[in-house]
Protein backbone atom coordinates (compact mmCIF):
# COMPACT_ATOMS: atom_id res chain seq x y z
CA UNK A 1 0.00 0.00 0.00
CA UNK A 2 2.84 2.52 -0.87
CA UNK A 3 1.11 3.81 -3.64
CA UNK A 4 0.62 7.34 -3.94
CA UNK A 5 -2.34 7.12 -6.31
CA UNK A 6 -5.67 6.92 -4.06
CA UNK A 7 -7.46 5.55 -6.87
CA UNK A 8 -6.16 3.43 -9.93
CA UNK A 9 -8.48 2.32 -12.85
CA UNK A 10 -6.86 -0.04 -15.77
CA UNK A 11 -8.69 -1.24 -18.52
CA UNK A 12 -12.39 -1.10 -16.81
CA UNK A 13 -15.38 -2.55 -18.63
CA UNK A 14 -19.01 -2.69 -18.33
CA UNK A 15 -21.75 -3.36 -19.94
CA UNK A 16 -25.86 -3.99 -19.41
CA UNK A 17 -26.69 -6.49 -22.25
CA UNK A 18 -25.51 -5.31 -25.59
CA UNK A 19 -25.13 -1.98 -24.19
CA UNK A 20 -21.30 -1.17 -23.45
CA UNK A 21 -21.23 1.55 -20.82
CA UNK A 22 -17.38 1.10 -19.93
CA UNK A 23 -15.50 0.59 -22.85
CA UNK A 24 -11.97 0.48 -20.93
CA UNK A 25 -11.70 3.11 -18.83
CA UNK A 26 -8.17 4.20 -17.66
CA UNK A 27 -7.64 6.70 -14.46
CA UNK A 28 -5.17 7.34 -11.50
CA UNK A 29 -6.27 9.93 -9.15
CA UNK A 30 -3.49 11.21 -6.61
CA UNK A 31 -3.73 10.87 -3.03
CA UNK A 32 -5.54 14.07 -1.70
CA UNK A 33 -6.32 15.63 -5.07
CA UNK A 34 -10.05 16.61 -6.00
CA UNK A 35 -10.41 14.69 -9.42
CA UNK A 36 -13.39 15.42 -11.68
CA UNK A 37 -15.22 13.34 -14.07
CA UNK A 38 -16.63 15.13 -16.15
CA UNK A 39 -19.19 13.67 -18.90
CA UNK A 40 -22.55 14.63 -20.20
CA UNK A 41 -25.32 12.07 -19.20
CA UNK A 42 -25.06 8.76 -19.97
CA UNK A 43 -21.60 8.91 -20.53
CA UNK A 44 -21.11 6.09 -17.16
CA UNK A 45 -19.89 8.90 -14.89
CA UNK A 46 -22.24 6.90 -12.13
CA UNK A 47 -21.25 3.88 -13.30
CA UNK A 48 -18.22 3.77 -12.66
CA UNK A 49 -18.78 5.44 -9.31
CA UNK A 50 -20.99 2.26 -8.75
CA UNK A 51 -17.91 -0.03 -9.69
CA UNK A 52 -15.61 1.94 -7.29
CA UNK A 53 -17.81 2.26 -4.32
CA UNK A 54 -17.64 -1.82 -4.66
CA UNK A 55 -21.75 -1.82 -5.44
CA UNK A 56 -21.76 -2.94 -9.02
CA UNK A 57 -18.88 -5.55 -10.31
CA UNK A 58 -17.33 -4.79 -13.24
CA UNK A 59 -16.80 -7.08 -16.37
CA UNK A 60 -13.11 -6.58 -17.47
CA UNK A 61 -9.93 -4.56 -16.08
CA UNK A 62 -9.19 -3.73 -12.26
CA UNK A 63 -9.48 -0.69 -10.10
CA UNK A 64 -8.04 -0.44 -7.18
CA UNK A 65 -9.10 2.09 -4.06
CA UNK A 66 -7.14 3.33 -1.48
CA UNK A 67 -4.76 0.03 -2.38
CA UNK A 68 -7.85 -2.47 -2.43
CA UNK A 69 -8.74 -4.48 -4.98
CA UNK A 70 -12.26 -3.46 -5.45
CA UNK A 71 -13.62 -6.76 -6.71
CA UNK A 72 -10.82 -9.07 -4.69
CA UNK A 73 -11.33 -6.94 -1.09
CA UNK A 74 -14.55 -5.04 -1.46
CA UNK A 75 -14.95 -5.00 2.49
CA UNK A 76 -11.24 -3.45 2.82
CA UNK A 77 -11.97 -0.75 0.41
CA UNK A 78 -16.02 -0.18 1.77
CA UNK A 79 -13.83 0.96 4.73
CA UNK A 80 -12.27 2.87 3.35
CA UNK A 81 -14.75 5.00 1.35
CA UNK A 82 -17.71 6.97 1.04
CA UNK A 83 -20.62 7.33 -1.23
CA UNK A 84 -22.96 10.54 -1.95
CA UNK A 85 -25.08 8.92 -4.35
CA UNK A 86 -26.53 11.20 -7.08
CA UNK A 87 -30.08 11.78 -4.89
CA UNK A 88 -29.46 12.36 -1.06
CA UNK A 89 -29.56 8.86 0.70
CA UNK A 90 -31.08 10.15 3.43
CA UNK A 91 -33.65 8.77 5.87
CA UNK A 92 -36.27 11.11 5.60
CA UNK A 93 -38.61 9.51 8.54
CA UNK A 94 -35.42 9.96 11.32
CA UNK A 95 -34.43 13.74 11.87
CA UNK A 96 -31.32 14.62 11.07
CA UNK A 97 -29.57 14.06 14.09
CA UNK A 98 -30.84 10.68 14.22
CA UNK A 99 -29.49 9.84 10.88
CA UNK A 100 -25.80 11.02 11.34
CA UNK A 101 -26.33 8.69 14.68
CA UNK A 102 -27.07 6.11 12.71
CA UNK A 103 -24.35 6.15 10.50
CA UNK A 104 -21.93 6.72 13.44
CA UNK A 105 -23.20 3.76 14.99
CA UNK A 106 -22.85 1.47 11.66
CA UNK A 107 -19.03 3.05 11.40
CA UNK A 108 -18.33 1.84 14.85
CA UNK A 109 -17.63 5.44 16.37
CA UNK A 110 -17.09 5.63 20.06
CA UNK A 111 -19.48 8.52 20.47
CA UNK A 112 -21.80 8.39 17.88
CA UNK A 113 -24.05 11.24 19.65
CA UNK A 114 -21.17 13.72 19.85
CA UNK A 115 -19.85 12.92 16.20
CA UNK A 116 -23.66 13.92 15.36
CA UNK A 117 -23.69 16.79 17.30
CA UNK A 118 -20.38 17.80 16.09
CA UNK A 119 -21.22 17.63 12.22
CA UNK A 120 -24.81 19.43 12.85
CA UNK A 121 -22.63 21.94 14.12
CA UNK A 122 -19.60 22.29 11.50
CA UNK A 123 -22.79 21.94 8.38
CA UNK A 124 -25.13 24.58 9.73
CA UNK A 125 -27.83 22.28 10.75
CA UNK A 126 -28.02 22.55 14.66
CA UNK A 127 -31.59 24.17 14.66
CA UNK A 128 -32.81 21.54 12.34
CA UNK A 129 -31.12 18.20 13.87
CA UNK A 130 -34.39 17.61 16.12
CA UNK A 131 -36.51 17.68 12.88
CA UNK A 132 -37.42 15.24 10.42
CA UNK A 133 -35.74 14.96 7.57
CA UNK A 134 -38.94 14.75 5.41
CA UNK A 135 -39.34 18.47 6.45
CA UNK A 136 -35.74 19.50 5.12
CA UNK A 137 -35.15 21.75 2.02
CA UNK A 138 -33.06 20.12 -1.03
CA UNK A 139 -30.09 21.82 0.23
CA UNK A 140 -29.96 20.95 3.78
CA UNK A 141 -31.11 17.31 2.78
CA UNK A 142 -27.82 17.48 0.31
CA UNK A 143 -25.87 18.78 3.25
CA UNK A 144 -26.63 16.61 5.96
CA UNK A 145 -25.89 14.03 3.14
CA UNK A 146 -21.92 15.05 2.78
CA UNK A 147 -22.22 15.47 6.72
CA UNK A 148 -23.35 11.58 6.75
CA UNK A 149 -20.57 11.00 4.22
CA UNK A 150 -17.34 12.23 6.52
CA UNK A 151 -18.46 10.13 9.63
CA UNK A 152 -15.06 8.27 10.19
CA UNK A 153 -12.84 10.11 8.08
CA UNK A 154 -12.93 8.08 5.07
CA UNK A 155 -9.76 8.05 2.92
CA UNK A 156 -11.83 8.63 -0.28
CA UNK A 157 -14.73 10.35 -0.92
CA UNK A 158 -17.12 9.71 -4.11
CA UNK A 159 -19.41 12.58 -4.91
CA UNK A 160 -22.09 11.61 -7.61
CA UNK A 161 -23.05 14.94 -9.16
CA UNK A 162 -23.18 16.62 -5.94
CA UNK A 163 -25.00 19.63 -6.90
CA UNK A 164 -27.27 18.12 -9.23
CA UNK A 165 -31.01 20.00 -8.46
CA UNK A 166 -29.39 22.52 -6.04
CA UNK A 167 -29.47 26.31 -6.17
CA UNK A 168 -27.22 28.56 -6.77
CA UNK A 169 -26.21 29.17 -2.75
CA UNK A 170 -26.14 25.51 -2.11
CA UNK A 171 -23.98 24.73 -4.63
CA UNK A 172 -21.76 27.46 -3.63
CA UNK A 173 -21.95 25.87 0.10
CA UNK A 174 -21.12 22.52 -1.38
CA UNK A 175 -18.44 23.30 -2.88
CA UNK A 176 -16.78 24.97 -0.29
CA UNK A 177 -17.44 21.78 1.70
CA UNK A 178 -15.33 19.77 -1.07
CA UNK A 179 -12.57 22.35 -0.95
CA UNK A 180 -12.32 22.09 2.82
CA UNK A 181 -12.25 18.47 2.77
CA UNK A 182 -9.53 18.22 0.00
CA UNK A 183 -7.28 20.66 2.75
CA UNK A 184 -7.77 18.09 5.10
CA UNK A 185 -6.17 15.45 2.59
CA UNK A 186 -9.25 13.77 1.75
CA UNK A 187 -9.36 12.42 -1.86
CA UNK A 188 -12.03 12.88 -3.54
CA UNK A 189 -13.79 11.86 -6.81
CA UNK A 190 -16.70 13.99 -8.27
CA UNK A 191 -18.80 13.27 -11.17
CA UNK A 192 -20.60 16.17 -12.66
CA UNK A 193 -21.86 17.40 -15.68
CA UNK A 194 -21.32 20.81 -14.73
CA UNK A 195 -17.64 22.74 -16.82
CA UNK A 196 -17.75 25.23 -14.63
CA UNK A 197 -18.34 23.08 -11.09
CA UNK A 198 -15.00 21.20 -12.78
CA UNK A 199 -13.37 24.51 -13.47
CA UNK A 200 -14.07 26.09 -9.82
CA UNK A 201 -13.26 22.92 -7.79
CA UNK A 202 -10.85 20.17 -9.49
CA UNK A 203 -7.13 19.62 -9.66
CA UNK A 204 -7.86 17.39 -12.57
CA UNK A 205 -10.52 16.76 -14.92
CA UNK A 206 -11.03 13.81 -16.73
CA UNK A 207 -13.42 13.76 -19.74
CA UNK A 208 -15.69 10.84 -19.97
CA UNK A 209 -16.94 10.26 -23.33
CA UNK A 210 -18.99 6.99 -24.94
CA UNK A 211 -17.40 4.73 -22.36
CA UNK A 212 -13.70 6.10 -22.68
CA UNK A 213 -11.20 8.86 -20.39
CA UNK A 214 -10.54 11.10 -23.55
CA UNK A 215 -8.90 13.52 -22.31
CA UNK A 216 -7.53 13.81 -18.41
CA UNK A 217 -4.79 17.04 -17.00
CA UNK A 218 -5.20 20.38 -15.51
CA UNK A 219 -7.04 22.57 -16.54
CA UNK A 220 -4.01 24.24 -18.31
CA UNK A 221 -3.42 21.13 -19.52
CA UNK A 222 -6.74 20.78 -21.06
CA UNK A 223 -6.39 24.15 -22.40
CA UNK A 224 -3.43 23.44 -24.19
CA UNK A 225 -5.58 20.99 -26.21
CA UNK A 226 -6.88 24.05 -28.20
CA UNK A 227 -5.41 26.44 -30.20
CA UNK A 228 -3.46 29.65 -28.44
CA UNK A 229 -6.17 32.04 -27.03
CA UNK A 230 -6.75 35.24 -29.12
CA UNK A 231 -7.46 38.55 -27.35
CA UNK A 232 -11.12 39.87 -27.95
CA UNK A 233 -12.17 42.42 -26.58
CA UNK A 234 -15.81 42.07 -25.04
CA UNK A 235 -18.01 43.67 -22.57
CA UNK A 236 -18.36 41.51 -19.70
CA UNK A 237 -21.88 41.11 -19.36
CA UNK A 238 -22.72 39.57 -15.26
CA UNK A 239 -24.51 36.07 -15.39
CA UNK A 240 -27.85 35.16 -14.63
CA UNK A 241 -25.92 33.38 -11.30
CA UNK A 242 -24.13 36.32 -11.08
CA UNK A 243 -27.33 38.79 -10.62
CA UNK A 244 -29.57 36.07 -8.45
CA UNK A 245 -26.28 35.74 -6.16
CA UNK A 246 -25.96 39.47 -5.97
CA UNK A 247 -29.99 40.30 -5.28
CA UNK A 248 -30.11 37.49 -2.67
CA UNK A 249 -27.52 39.00 -0.56
CA UNK A 250 -24.98 35.92 -1.37
CA UNK A 251 -21.01 36.57 -2.47
CA UNK A 252 -22.16 40.07 -4.75
CA UNK A 253 -19.44 42.26 -3.31
CA UNK A 254 -17.43 40.79 -6.28
CA UNK A 255 -19.56 40.56 -8.94
CA UNK A 256 -18.99 44.08 -9.79
CA UNK A 257 -21.19 43.55 -12.84
CA UNK A 258 -24.36 43.35 -10.70
CA UNK A 259 -24.19 45.53 -8.13
CA UNK A 260 -26.48 48.34 -9.69
CA UNK B 1 -20.92 -12.65 13.96
CA UNK B 2 -20.89 -10.43 16.14
CA UNK B 3 -20.72 -7.87 13.25
CA UNK B 4 -24.34 -9.03 11.87
CA UNK B 5 -25.72 -8.67 15.39
CA UNK B 6 -24.61 -5.39 15.77
CA UNK B 7 -25.07 -4.16 12.45
CA UNK B 8 -29.09 -5.83 12.02
CA UNK B 9 -29.92 -4.01 15.85
CA UNK B 10 -28.65 -0.61 15.06
CA UNK B 11 -30.45 -0.99 11.55
CA UNK B 12 -33.36 -3.03 13.59
CA UNK B 13 -33.60 0.23 15.76
CA UNK B 14 -34.07 2.39 12.90
CA UNK B 15 -36.51 0.47 11.23
CA UNK B 16 -38.59 -0.10 14.38
CA UNK B 17 -38.61 3.46 14.68
CA UNK B 18 -40.51 4.06 11.21
CA UNK B 19 -43.12 2.03 12.65
CA UNK B 20 -43.60 3.51 15.68
CA UNK B 21 -43.41 7.14 13.72
CA UNK B 22 -46.37 6.05 11.58
CA UNK B 23 -48.89 3.71 13.79
CA UNK B 24 -51.23 3.80 11.14
CA UNK B 25 -49.45 0.73 9.06
CA UNK B 26 -50.08 -1.26 12.47
CA UNK B 27 -54.03 -0.11 12.52
CA UNK B 28 -54.73 -0.45 8.56
CA UNK B 29 -52.76 -3.83 9.04
CA UNK B 30 -55.30 -4.55 11.42
CA UNK B 31 -58.35 -3.22 10.08
CA UNK B 32 -58.68 -5.12 7.04
CA UNK B 33 -59.09 -8.67 9.80
CA UNK B 34 -61.11 -6.96 12.18
CA UNK B 35 -63.72 -5.98 9.26
CA UNK B 36 -63.45 -9.67 8.28
CA UNK B 37 -64.32 -10.84 12.09
CA UNK B 38 -66.85 -8.32 12.31
CA UNK B 39 -69.06 -9.35 9.10
CA UNK B 40 -68.41 -13.03 9.11
CA UNK B 41 -69.53 -13.03 13.06
CA UNK B 42 -72.66 -10.78 12.76
CA UNK B 43 -73.50 -11.11 9.00
CA UNK B 44 -72.54 -14.52 7.34
CA UNK B 45 -72.36 -16.50 11.05
CA UNK B 46 -75.55 -17.21 11.69
CA UNK B 47 -76.09 -19.11 8.55
CA UNK B 48 -72.91 -20.92 8.85
CA UNK B 49 -73.05 -24.37 10.59
CA UNK B 50 -69.95 -24.82 12.36
CA UNK B 51 -70.93 -27.44 15.60
CA UNK B 52 -71.32 -26.60 18.29
CA UNK B 53 -68.56 -24.37 18.56
CA UNK B 54 -69.20 -20.75 18.89
CA UNK B 55 -68.01 -18.82 15.34
CA UNK B 56 -66.21 -16.46 16.36
CA UNK B 57 -64.06 -19.13 17.90
CA UNK B 58 -63.77 -20.89 15.00
CA UNK B 59 -63.37 -17.97 12.96
CA UNK B 60 -60.09 -16.35 14.78
CA UNK B 61 -57.40 -18.78 13.60
CA UNK B 62 -58.18 -17.83 10.10
CA UNK B 63 -58.48 -14.68 11.15
CA UNK B 64 -54.95 -14.48 12.19
CA UNK B 65 -53.67 -15.70 9.05
CA UNK B 66 -55.43 -13.34 6.95
CA UNK B 67 -53.32 -10.17 9.55
CA UNK B 68 -50.18 -11.76 8.65
CA UNK B 69 -50.97 -11.54 5.48
CA UNK B 70 -52.07 -8.02 4.81
CA UNK B 71 -49.23 -7.16 7.55
CA UNK B 72 -46.34 -7.97 5.05
CA UNK B 73 -47.39 -5.93 2.44
CA UNK B 74 -45.63 -3.24 4.71
CA UNK B 75 -42.93 -5.09 4.92
CA UNK B 76 -42.17 -4.78 1.40
CA UNK B 77 -43.42 -1.80 1.03
CA UNK B 78 -40.64 -0.12 3.90
CA UNK B 79 -38.01 -2.57 1.53
CA UNK B 80 -38.82 -0.87 -1.40
CA UNK B 81 -38.64 2.89 0.01
CA UNK B 82 -35.24 1.93 1.27
CA UNK B 83 -34.40 0.14 -1.98
CA UNK B 84 -35.52 3.27 -4.04
CA UNK B 85 -34.54 5.82 -2.12
CA UNK B 86 -30.96 4.94 -2.33
CA UNK B 87 -30.54 4.08 1.16
CA UNK B 88 -29.57 0.41 0.95
CA UNK B 89 -26.62 1.53 -1.41
CA UNK B 90 -25.83 3.87 1.03
CA UNK B 91 -25.79 1.13 3.58
CA UNK B 92 -23.87 -1.65 0.73
CA UNK B 93 -21.32 1.15 0.09
CA UNK B 94 -19.91 0.96 4.02
CA UNK B 95 -18.42 -1.82 5.65
CA UNK B 96 -21.24 -3.68 7.47
CA UNK B 97 -22.67 -7.10 7.28
CA UNK B 98 -24.71 -7.39 3.57
CA UNK B 99 -27.26 -9.96 5.17
CA UNK B 100 -28.04 -7.02 8.07
CA UNK B 101 -30.29 -4.75 6.13
CA UNK B 102 -32.52 -7.32 5.19
CA UNK B 103 -32.65 -8.88 8.48
CA UNK B 104 -33.59 -5.95 10.48
CA UNK B 105 -36.33 -5.28 7.43
CA UNK B 106 -37.68 -9.46 8.51
CA UNK B 107 -37.30 -8.84 12.05
CA UNK B 108 -39.18 -5.45 12.24
CA UNK B 109 -42.18 -7.78 10.18
CA UNK B 110 -42.30 -10.26 12.85
CA UNK B 111 -42.31 -7.24 15.64
CA UNK B 112 -45.05 -5.17 13.54
CA UNK B 113 -46.95 -8.16 12.95
CA UNK B 114 -47.02 -9.69 16.22
CA UNK B 115 -48.71 -6.05 17.68
CA UNK B 116 -51.19 -6.26 14.93
CA UNK B 117 -52.36 -10.05 16.27
CA UNK B 118 -52.37 -8.90 19.56
CA UNK B 119 -54.77 -6.21 18.21
CA UNK B 120 -57.12 -8.64 16.57
CA UNK B 121 -57.43 -11.24 19.40
CA UNK B 122 -57.98 -7.99 21.65
CA UNK B 123 -61.00 -7.57 19.20
CA UNK B 124 -62.26 -11.04 19.24
CA UNK B 125 -61.83 -10.92 22.87
CA UNK B 126 -64.56 -8.29 22.86
CA UNK B 127 -66.40 -9.99 20.54
CA UNK B 128 -66.48 -13.20 23.08
CA UNK B 129 -63.42 -15.15 21.70
CA UNK B 130 -62.61 -17.00 24.68
CA UNK B 131 -60.12 -19.91 25.13
CA UNK B 132 -59.11 -22.35 28.20
CA UNK B 133 -55.81 -22.65 26.48
CA UNK B 134 -53.40 -23.08 28.61
CA UNK B 135 -49.86 -21.16 28.84
CA UNK B 136 -48.27 -24.17 26.60
CA UNK B 137 -50.89 -23.96 23.64
CA UNK B 138 -50.54 -20.22 23.55
CA UNK B 139 -46.98 -20.68 23.04
CA UNK B 140 -47.95 -23.13 20.56
CA UNK B 141 -49.90 -20.89 18.53
CA UNK B 142 -47.09 -17.47 18.80
CA UNK B 143 -44.74 -20.49 17.60
CA UNK B 144 -46.67 -21.37 14.73
CA UNK B 145 -47.49 -17.61 13.86
CA UNK B 146 -44.12 -16.47 14.14
CA UNK B 147 -42.90 -18.69 11.62
CA UNK B 148 -45.91 -18.15 9.21
CA UNK B 149 -44.90 -14.62 9.50
CA UNK B 150 -40.84 -15.06 8.54
CA UNK B 151 -42.02 -17.46 5.85
CA UNK B 152 -44.43 -14.75 4.45
CA UNK B 153 -42.20 -12.06 5.12
CA UNK B 154 -39.09 -13.30 3.28
CA UNK B 155 -41.82 -14.24 0.29
CA UNK B 156 -41.99 -10.21 0.51
CA UNK B 157 -38.67 -9.05 0.33
CA UNK B 158 -38.78 -10.54 -3.13
CA UNK B 159 -40.96 -8.12 -4.53
CA UNK B 160 -39.79 -5.44 -2.07
CA UNK B 161 -36.21 -5.74 -3.52
CA UNK B 162 -37.67 -5.94 -7.49
CA UNK B 163 -40.52 -4.00 -7.58
CA UNK B 164 -40.55 -0.61 -10.31
CA UNK B 165 -43.73 1.26 -8.40
CA UNK B 166 -45.32 1.42 -5.24
CA UNK B 167 -48.44 -0.90 -6.67
CA UNK B 168 -46.52 -3.43 -7.85
CA UNK B 169 -44.96 -3.78 -4.30
CA UNK B 170 -48.39 -4.16 -2.48
CA UNK B 171 -50.12 -6.25 -5.39
CA UNK B 172 -48.49 -9.70 -4.28
CA UNK B 173 -50.40 -9.98 -1.25
CA UNK B 174 -54.10 -10.04 -2.63
CA UNK B 175 -54.02 -13.65 -3.52
CA UNK B 176 -52.42 -14.10 0.20
CA UNK B 177 -55.12 -12.47 1.85
CA UNK B 178 -57.29 -14.67 -0.69
CA UNK B 179 -55.97 -17.60 0.18
CA UNK B 180 -57.90 -18.28 3.55
CA UNK B 181 -61.62 -18.14 1.83
CA UNK B 182 -61.00 -21.64 -0.02
CA UNK B 183 -59.59 -23.59 3.02
CA UNK B 184 -61.03 -23.91 6.25
CA UNK B 185 -60.28 -20.77 7.81
CA UNK B 186 -64.81 -19.74 7.20
CA UNK B 187 -66.35 -22.51 6.57
CA UNK B 188 -65.67 -26.32 6.92
CA UNK B 189 -64.56 -28.06 3.72
CA UNK B 190 -66.97 -30.67 3.90
CA UNK B 191 -69.76 -28.49 2.53
CA UNK B 192 -67.32 -27.81 -1.13
CA UNK B 193 -67.78 -29.22 -4.07
CA UNK B 194 -65.15 -32.16 -4.91
CA UNK B 195 -62.35 -30.38 -6.79
CA UNK B 196 -62.63 -27.15 -4.78
CA UNK B 197 -62.84 -29.15 -1.10
CA UNK B 198 -59.73 -31.18 -2.40
CA UNK B 199 -57.89 -27.54 -3.20
CA UNK B 200 -59.17 -26.56 0.67
CA UNK B 201 -57.72 -29.51 2.01
CA UNK B 202 -54.53 -29.59 0.49
CA UNK B 203 -53.27 -25.88 0.62
CA UNK B 204 -51.15 -24.42 3.57
CA UNK B 205 -53.65 -22.35 5.04
CA UNK B 206 -56.50 -25.63 6.29
CA UNK B 207 -54.04 -27.36 8.25
CA UNK B 208 -52.36 -24.45 9.91
CA UNK B 209 -55.99 -23.31 10.87
CA UNK B 210 -56.68 -26.50 12.05
CA UNK B 211 -54.31 -27.09 14.41
CA UNK B 212 -54.35 -23.43 15.49
CA UNK B 213 -58.12 -23.81 16.59
CA UNK B 214 -57.08 -27.55 17.86
CA UNK B 215 -54.73 -25.84 20.38
CA UNK B 216 -57.61 -22.62 21.75
CA UNK B 217 -59.94 -25.40 22.04
CA UNK B 218 -57.71 -27.66 24.36
CA UNK B 219 -58.09 -30.63 21.68
CA UNK B 220 -54.93 -32.74 20.51
CA UNK B 221 -53.62 -31.64 17.72
CA UNK B 222 -53.06 -34.86 15.77
CA UNK B 223 -51.27 -34.89 12.44
CA UNK B 224 -52.31 -31.91 11.37
CA UNK B 225 -49.47 -30.00 13.30
CA UNK B 226 -46.97 -31.60 11.45
CA UNK B 227 -48.11 -30.93 8.22
CA UNK B 228 -48.61 -27.30 9.35
CA UNK B 229 -45.21 -27.17 10.39
CA UNK B 230 -44.00 -28.70 6.72
CA UNK B 231 -45.82 -26.17 4.88
CA UNK B 232 -44.66 -23.12 7.30
CA UNK B 233 -40.86 -24.41 7.51
CA UNK B 234 -40.85 -25.50 3.71
CA UNK B 235 -42.35 -22.25 2.63
CA UNK B 236 -39.91 -20.32 4.63
CA UNK B 237 -36.79 -22.03 2.98
CA UNK B 238 -38.13 -21.39 -0.37
CA UNK B 239 -38.65 -17.46 -0.01
CA UNK B 240 -35.39 -17.54 2.09
CA UNK B 241 -33.40 -18.76 -0.75
CA UNK B 242 -35.27 -17.02 -3.52
CA UNK B 243 -35.21 -13.98 -1.37
CA UNK B 244 -31.43 -14.22 -0.82
CA UNK B 245 -30.65 -14.75 -4.36
CA UNK B 246 -32.79 -11.69 -5.27
CA UNK B 247 -30.68 -9.94 -3.24
CA UNK B 248 -27.47 -10.91 -3.95
CA UNK B 249 -27.80 -10.62 -7.86
CA UNK B 250 -29.23 -7.14 -6.79
CA UNK B 251 -26.52 -5.71 -4.75
CA UNK B 252 -23.34 -7.87 -6.56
Amino acid sequence: MTTTHAIEIVGLTKSYGDHDVLKGVDLRVGAGSIHALLGSNGAGKTTAVKILSTLLRPDGGTATVNGYDVAAQPQEVRASISLTGQFAAVDEVLTGRENLVLIAELRRQPAPGAVADGLLARFDLTAAGGKRVATYSGGMRRRLDMAMSLIGDPAVLFLDEPTTGLDPQSRLEVWATVRELAGRGTTVLLTTQYLDEAEQLADRIAVLHEGRIIADGTLADLKQLLPPTTVEYVEKQPTLEDIFLAIVGHGGAHHEGATR
Amino acid sequence: MTTVGHDTTVLLKRSLRHVLRSPDTIITTAITPIAMLLLFVYVFGGAIDVGDQSYVDYLLPGILLVTVASGIAYTAFRLFTDVSGGIVERFQSMPIARSAVLWSHVLTSVVANLTSLVLVVAVALVMGFRSGAGVLAWLGVLAIMVLFTLALTWLAVIPGLTARSVDGVSGFSYPLIFLPFISSAFVPTAGMPGPVRWFAEHQPVTSIVDTIRRLFAEQPVGSDVWVALAWCVGLLVVAYLLAMRTYRAKVA
